[in-house]
C-alpha cells in the first residue's frame, strides 16, 4: 500500500523536450524530401520542354488542327 | 365508506413529507422519474474529474458514522476491510471499475451501418427518381473527341497529358 509519490510537475516540459526535437527534425525531412521528389524534378521537366521549344511550328500544329478562331486551317 | 377517504387522504400526505425528505439520498422510491437537485452537490464517477462534490452516502449508519470517527485518529490502527468500507463510503466504483471495458461499442458500430446501410438504399432510390439524364458529353464517343481536342490543345504540355502523347507516331508515349 505504499507506492512511491508520482511526478507531480514537469510533465509538458517533459513531453516538448522529447517531441519538439523529433517534429523539427521530421519537419525539414519532409521538406527536403518534397524538394528533391517534386520541385527538382518539376524544374528539369519544364527546363527540357523549354530547350528545344519552336512555338511557331507548335502554333502552325494548333492551326492545323482547327482548334483557333482566329485563323483556320491553311486549308480553308 | 365516509371515512375511507379521509384515512387516504392521511397516507398521501405521509407519503409527500417522506418524498420531500428522501429526494437527497436520490434513490427512486416513488413513481415518477426523478428529478436531480442540480443545485445540491453532486457525486459522479468520472476518471477524468476524480474527485467529486460530495462523498457517495451523506447519510451513514450507526456503524458507518463510529468508523468515521475512527478515521479521525492514526490510519496505521485501521484494519484493511475498515480501509475499504471507508473508500466505499466515499465512492461507488473504483478506478478498475470506472475502466471497465463495454460491449457499447458494437452496437455503434451496428447502428453506424444499419444506418449507413438505410442511406445507401435512400441514396440508390434517388439515383433512380430523382436524378435528371446522364449529359451527352459523357458517351464515349464525345469523351475521344474531347480528349483529341485537348491534345490539339497541347493541354498541359510539360508534365500533364500533352506530355504523354506522341506527336510524331500518334500514339502514346
Amino acid at each position: 500500500m505504499s507506492l512511491p509519490k508520482p511526478l507531480m510537475r514537469g510533465l509538458l516540459g517533459k513531453r516538448l523536450r522529447f517531441h519538439l526535437p523529433i517534429a523539427f527534425t521530421l519537419s525539414v525531412v519532409a521538406a527536403i524530401a518534397f524538394k528533391y521528389t517534386v520541385t527538382e524534378p518539376r524544374k528539369k521537366a519544364y527546363a527540357d520542354f523549354y530547350k528545344h521549344y519552336d512555338a511557331v511550328k507548335e502554333f502552325n500544329s494548333m492551326r492545323e488542327a482547327g482548334v483557333f478562331e482566329s485563323v483556320r486551317p491553311t486549308g480553308e | 365508506m365516509l371515512r375511507l377517504p379521509s384515512v387516504r387522504l392521511g397516507g398521501l400526505v405521509v407519503r409527500r413529507a417522506s418524498a420531500a425528505l428522501s429526494s437527497p439520498v436520490r434513490m427512486a422510491s416513488h413513481e415518477v422519474s426523478q428529478t436531480v437537485d442540480m443545485s445540491q452537490p453532486m457525486y459522479w464517477d468520472r476518471v477524468d474529474t476524480p474527485l467529486p462534490d460530495r462523498r457517495y452516502k451523506d447519510i451513514l449508519t450507526d456503524s458507518e458514522k463510529s468508523l468515521k470517527q475512527k478515521e479521525k485518529g492514526p490510519w496505521a490502527q485501521l484494519s484493511k476491510e475498515e480501509k475499504i468500507a471507508l473508500y466505499r463510503m466515499s465512492f461507488l466504483q473504483t478506478f478498475p471499475e470506472m475502466k471497465q471495458r463495454s460491449d457499447e461499442w458494437k452496437t455503434v458500430m451496428g447502428g453506424i451501418f444499419i444506418f449507413l446501410g438505410f442511406t445507401g438504399l435512400l441514396v440508390w432510390w434517388q439515383r433512380i427518381h430523382v436524378y435528371p439524364q446522364r449529359p451527352h458529353t459523357f458517351d464515349p464517343e464525345w469523351q475521344e473527341k474531347q480528349l483529341q481536342r485537348m491534345l490539339d490543345m497541347r493541354i498541359s504540355p510539360v508534365e500533364g497529358i500533352s506530355s504523354k502523347w506522341d506527336y510524331e507516331k500518334g500514339q502514346w508515349k
